[in-house]
């Protein structure tokens, strides 16, 4: 662990300030993955900027019917409020899926947003890795990287990211409020994080000195049919291999309007316009189903130990549509599957 | 008398842990504490070329950097780094030595400074330079190179020919990753330095006299010099018999320093330690169409360092099971620069048995045998490596009792066959088995005149519950109620104790106990007699009793003292006696635990997803002393039997010879999610050859068979036999 300084800063203008006053900074919120990192010498920040007690924790409904969240809201808190559970159970359910009891009561909604990637080389100091220092190389490319990518890889990284939340609000089409020195902007979640491409160690569109203040929920919550499952190396508490979010709107047994993202697999959530088209109009049926899974993984490749997860992620999707559709979610608390 | 003996007495030092009172190595405090971090060697082979402390000196708090060339003199011989269980090839690790590297994660600094925080910052400070050499970390591609070992168990017959016959043979390669122990307490050691050359060093160990005569040897010091003391332990399962890194660091400082020195190591760093060998069991299974077996041939390669051989009976464990008269064993090593195996529970049975008992499945498969019909048949009633019966083997009355409470007879045998929704169900089986051992121990007991007493004794409690079992032993054989009795372990002060390792510590601290008690029983005796009008005049002292705080005479003639008035009318205040228990050569017999493991499995097929949902555990281990310790100890072995079947691998990437997945996020265990019902049955197994109370340990039994029976389980669910662990979903899914 390095040395640092600490500021706590006292209002989102104050944490912008000091953002911009030393550009070795780091916001800290609930410390659960920053500090993890920090003590293997992988984030080496000048400066601690701690956010945690700016009055970001409330969740709010907006003019149009939907939900915003203010970025410290815990996850705990965020899973077991009663407008998500009854509003938007698929982001509850992706939030409990995640991590143990203690850990979400520490996490918050923007550190959630923003956690590291999982990989192993990223995380060992002494192996190259160019998410940590550009250029040095990926060790995980030809290395283990049986959790690595499937889609949207590049020749200098591979890694995914490990957020389960991020991947229901992918699917529910939410919001990133931003709140930068000029002022604010909004973009959708499905922007916010990037793909590797040349600058791996860019993990999202996040410029310096901006701080996420909020998530924003549309209106529609999909709180009839929806399942969030992960698959992951033992029942519980384990970054997923793959994890998948279904929404659907049900008419009898035709789909309106399909929502479809994976976690897991890539270095962002990993939607598909093309995929949630071919499902529109049709009848709720596994074969749909399969359809739209291949069309969702369209392109996936694979390195030396990562290759089941194709098969892994096409399976998934279809059972988490049939979930889906029988509305019998899956649940979080009793591991075997629907 | 057994008011306590077999009961279910909940543990005596529960309060304290829950509370907090019982302090761990690493929680012992001292004026002015020095704090050292560890820096770790980040190559596999090779030698330091430039170690440059001087940036890690400059920061403030900074004490001192110890390294190879800056120490004190440690000794030079091999001889003086062997503790009591150090292979006995090689040359032990001497930590901070010289410049040579021998695996990746060796110590090659120590930062000391006045807290933690500033060393371990410090420690990034250090900067070093190798000069890299060639190195191999892989067993499977360097498996050609492997040697042969020494094994107690000679070949019997023609196993190749009698394979080569046989009606129905099978034979594979089975697969067990090297794993890491990860008990829950992390390493560490607080060194008191006490202003005069001698210290006091708090650590987490199995064996305190082991760790002190080490430290005695190693830094060249009087037996009064160095005293170790450990009265509690967060776990260890092996990875604390052998001294380990931080003991031999934290002495050093304190001795450069003259100060107190605690070193504590991070979860990352215990991964330097010792672990589990991978090993490449070949098992070769021939039987005739009666479905006994003609030939029983197990080879294993495993892992060990290049500086010590490491290696433990992995093959001989069918000459217990399975009568067969052609057998052929044999265990190999494969030397690679990586740091020296040790004992983790159950240590080459865990996996030997492993194999053994997935190629049994196999074979029952072949021969059309329902898995426990096949055993039955095969069932040895003697130990044929030594051709020797035993004190008592339950093994068949575990099947049985095991079967009955599982439900077994239920189980269709054809593989896919049972289904709940949309999971496939599986039953499987396996046997496990064990060794017996005593060790001499001695035990000082001083009984005070308020019908108090103190049971002391230098072996490790490391959470078996130890203290209990003492405690429970003192009350019956001094008739006192169990609160009388304080039970102090773990100083290396105290009467002679071997490591806590092997279950042998409950049958040898029992009867150390019981000979102790003897003797105190003998001088009340003696004082009883002696009083002036007293009613046991004639008492003879081989037939007192001690009962309910009074002694009589067990010919029952009705008349009794109170053990405080003899002590009273003898002016005693307190008796004080001490015992080494020695247990008699008996090689007439050959003494082993044994079990019948049951799982059931519910397979998601299309995701590859298993759940364990039923264990049921039928030992037979002789006497349990306690049922309530002893179930949690067979559960805990139960558990750590389901991360092994599914869950735990240590990854190393060989490209680098270092371990990938260093922590408990990524080193996966089984969390509750993972584990379902636990049904431990303990078969009566009363055996009055072994020892007095009948007793064998139960530590390592619980583990043994509970890798095999998922596997086999996991066949039986799905028609899929992976003989690669853990089964991980990737393996469901090819
Ligand atoms: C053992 C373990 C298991 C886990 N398992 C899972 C899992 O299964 N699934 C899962 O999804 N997650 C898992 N997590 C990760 C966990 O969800 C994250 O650590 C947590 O969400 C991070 O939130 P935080 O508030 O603690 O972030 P911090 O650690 O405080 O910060 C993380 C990053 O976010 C930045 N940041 C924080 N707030 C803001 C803001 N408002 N604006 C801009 N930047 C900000 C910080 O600068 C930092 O870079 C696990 C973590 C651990 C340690
Ligand atoms: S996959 Fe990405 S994070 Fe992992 S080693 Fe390669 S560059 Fe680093």
């Amino acid at each position: 662990m390095n040395n640092f300084q600490y500021s706590r800063a006292s209002d989102v203008a104050d944490a912008i300030r000091l953002l911009a006053a030393d550009p070795g900074a780091k916001l800290i919120a609930g410390g659960t993955n920053l500090i993890d990192l920090m003590k293997e010498n992988v984030e080496r920040p000048s400066r601690l900027i701690d956010i945690s007690r700016l009055p970001l924790r409330d969740i709010e409904e907006t003019a149009d019917g939907g939900l915003r969240i203010g970025a410290l809201v815990p996850n705990s808190d965020l899973a077991y409020h009663p407008l998500i559970e009854q509003r938007y159970p698929l982001l509850a359910s992706a939030i409990l899926a995640g991590a143990s009891a203690q850990l979400r009561n520490m996490a918050s909604v923007g550190g959630n947003l923003m956690q590291r990637t999982r990989c192993p080389y990223f995380y060992d100091t002494t192996t190259p890795c160019n998410k940590r220092s550009p250029g040095a190389g990926c060790s995980a490319m030809d290395g283990l990287n049986r959790n690595h990518a499937i889609l949207g890889t590049s020749t200098s990284c591979i890694a995914t990211n490990p957020s389960d939340m991020s991947v229901a609000l992918a699917a529910l089409g939410a919001l990133v409020h931003i709140a930068r020195p000029s002022g604010q902007r909004t973009i959708a979640l499905t922007d916010f994080h990037r793909l590797p491409e040349d600058k791996p160690h860019l993990d999202t569109n996040l410029g310096s000195g901006e701080i996420i203040t909020a998530i924003e929920l549309p209106p529609h919550g999909f709180a009839r049919n929806y399942s969030y499952l992960k698959i992951r190396d033992r029942l519980s508490y384990a970054f997923a291999l793959v994890s998948v979010a279904a929404a659907l709107e049900l008419e009898g047994n035709a789909i309106g309007e399909a929502r479809l993202a994976l976690g897991g697999v890539a270095h962002k959530p990993w939607r598909s316009l093309e995929a949630e088209a071919a499902l529109r109009g049709q009848a709720a049926t596994p074969d749909h189903f399969g359809r739209a899974a291949d069309l969702l993984l369209q392109g996936a490749t694979a390195r030396s130990h990562n290759g089941f997860k194709i098969d892994l992620a096409r399976r998934a999707i279809v059972r988490t549509l049939m979930q889906a559709a029988s509305a019998t979610p899956q649940s979080q608390a009793h591991k075997k599957i629907a | 008398m057994n008011a306590y003996v077999g009961t279910s007495t909940s543990r005596v030092d529960g309060r304290a842990k829950v509370t907090g009172a019982a302090k761990y190595a690493g929680e012992f405090a001292a004026d002015g504490l020095l704090h050292g971090f560890v820096v770790e060697a980040t190559i596999a082979r090779g030698r330091i070329a430039r170690l440059d402390t001087s940036e890690a000196l400059k920061v403030k708090g900074v004490v001192d950097v110890l390294t190879h060339a800056r120490r004190p003199p440690l000794a030079d011989k091999d001889e003086a780094w062997k503790d009591e269980v150090a292979p006995e090839k090689g040359s032990p690790f001497r930590p901070l030595y010289d410049d040579r590297i021998k695996f990746n994660g060796q110590p090659i600094a120590l930062v000391v400074a006045e807290d933690w925080e500033t060393a371990k910052f410090a420690a990034t400070r250090v900067r070093v330079e190798y000069e890299q050499e060639a190195f191999a970390t892989d067993l499977e591609s360097e498996r050609d190179k492997a040697e042969k070992v020494d094994q107690p168990h000679k070949p019997r017959g023609d196993a190749a020919a009698a394979l080569t016959r046989a009606a129905v043979r099978h034979e594979a390669d089975y697969v067990l990753p090297s794993e890491h122990h990860n008990p829950m307490e992390l390493f560490a050691t607080t060194a008191v330095w006490d202003g005069s050359g001698g210290l006091t060093v708090y650590d987490k160990t199995q064996g305190v006299q082991n760790v002190q005569k080490f430290l005695c040897s190693v830094f060249g010091k009087k037996p009064d010099d160095i005293r170790v003391i450990s009265p509690y332990v967060g776990g260890a399962f092996g990875s604390g018999l052998r001294p380990q890194h931080q003991v031999v660091l934290a002495t050093l400082a304190a001795l450069a320093l003259k100060r107190s020195v605690r070193v504590v190591l991070t979860r990352q760093q215990m991964y330097g330690l010792g672990y589990r060998p991978m090993t490449i069991e070949r098992v070769a299974l021939g039987a005739k169409p009666d479905g006994t077996l003609d030939a029983i041939k197990h080879e294993a390669i495993a892992v060990t360092s290049r500086y010590e051989d490491f290696s433990r009976n992995d093959t001989g464990w069918a000459e217990q099971l399975y009568k067969s008269p052609n057998s052929n064993f044999s265990h190999k090593l494969v030397d690679l620069d990586v740091s020296t195996p040790c004992d983790m529970r159950a240590p080459g049975a865990a996996t030997g048995v492993c194999a053994l008992e997935c190629a049994m499945d196999e074979l029952a498969v072949a021969l059309k045998l329902d898995p426990v019909e096949l055993r039955l048949r095969c069932y040895s009633d003697r130990d044929q490596s030594e051709d020797l019966p035993y004190t008592s083997k339950q093994l068949r009355e575990c099947y049985a009792r095991g079967a009955e409470a599982f439900g077994w007879s239920r189980r269709n045998p054809a593989p896919r066959s049972m289904r709940d929704g949309k999971e496939l169900v599986g039953w499987g089986m396996a046997t496990g088995v064990w060794e017996a051992l005593q060790m001499p121990v001695a035990v000082r007991i001083v009984l005070t005149a308020n019908g108090h007493a103190e049971v002391s004794c230098a072996a490790s409690d490391i959470g078996t519950g130890t203290y209990t079992i003492v405690a429970q032993v003192a009350a019956d054989a001094l008739g006192l109620p169990i609160e009388n009795i304080s039970v102090r372990l773990a100083d290396s002060t105290l009467p002679q104790a071997p490591v806590e390792g092997g279950s042998w510590m409950a049958a040898s601290s029992a009867h150390a106990v019981l000979g102790a008690a003897e003797e105190i029983r003998r001088e009340l005796a003696r004082l009883a007699k002696a009083m002036s009008g007293s009613p046991l005049a004639d008492l003879d002292a081989a037939n007192a009793t001690l009962t309910d705080g009074m002694i009589a005479s067990s010919e029952g003639r009705g008349a009794a003292v109170s053990i405080a008035d003899v002590m009273r009318h003898s002016k005693l205040e307190r008796i004080e006696k001490e015992k080494l228990n020695q247990f008699a050569e008996d090689k007439s017999h050959a003494r082993n635990t044994h079990s019948a493991v049951f799982a059931e499995v519910k397979i998601d097929e299309e995701l590859g997803i298993i759940r364990v949902t039923r264990i049921v555990n039928a030992v037979a281990a002789g006497r349990i002393l306690n049922t309530k310790t002893g179930r949690s100890q067979i559960m805990g072995g139960v558990v750590w039997g389901i991360g092994m079947a599914l869950h735990e691998e240590t990854v190393m990437d060989h490209r680098f010879g270092r371990i990938m997945n260093a922590n408990i996020a990524e080193y996966h265990i089984p969390v509750n999610a993972d584990v379902h019902d636990i049904d431990v049955i303990f078969v009566d197994e009363p055996d009055d050859r072994i020892n007095r109370l009948g007793i064998k340990g139960l530590g390592e039994i619980g583990i043994v068979g509970v890798p095999a029976a998922i596997a086999n389980a996991v066949y039986h669910a799905t028609g899929k036999r992976i003989r690669r662990f853990p089964i991980t979903l990737d393996k469901l899914l090819e």
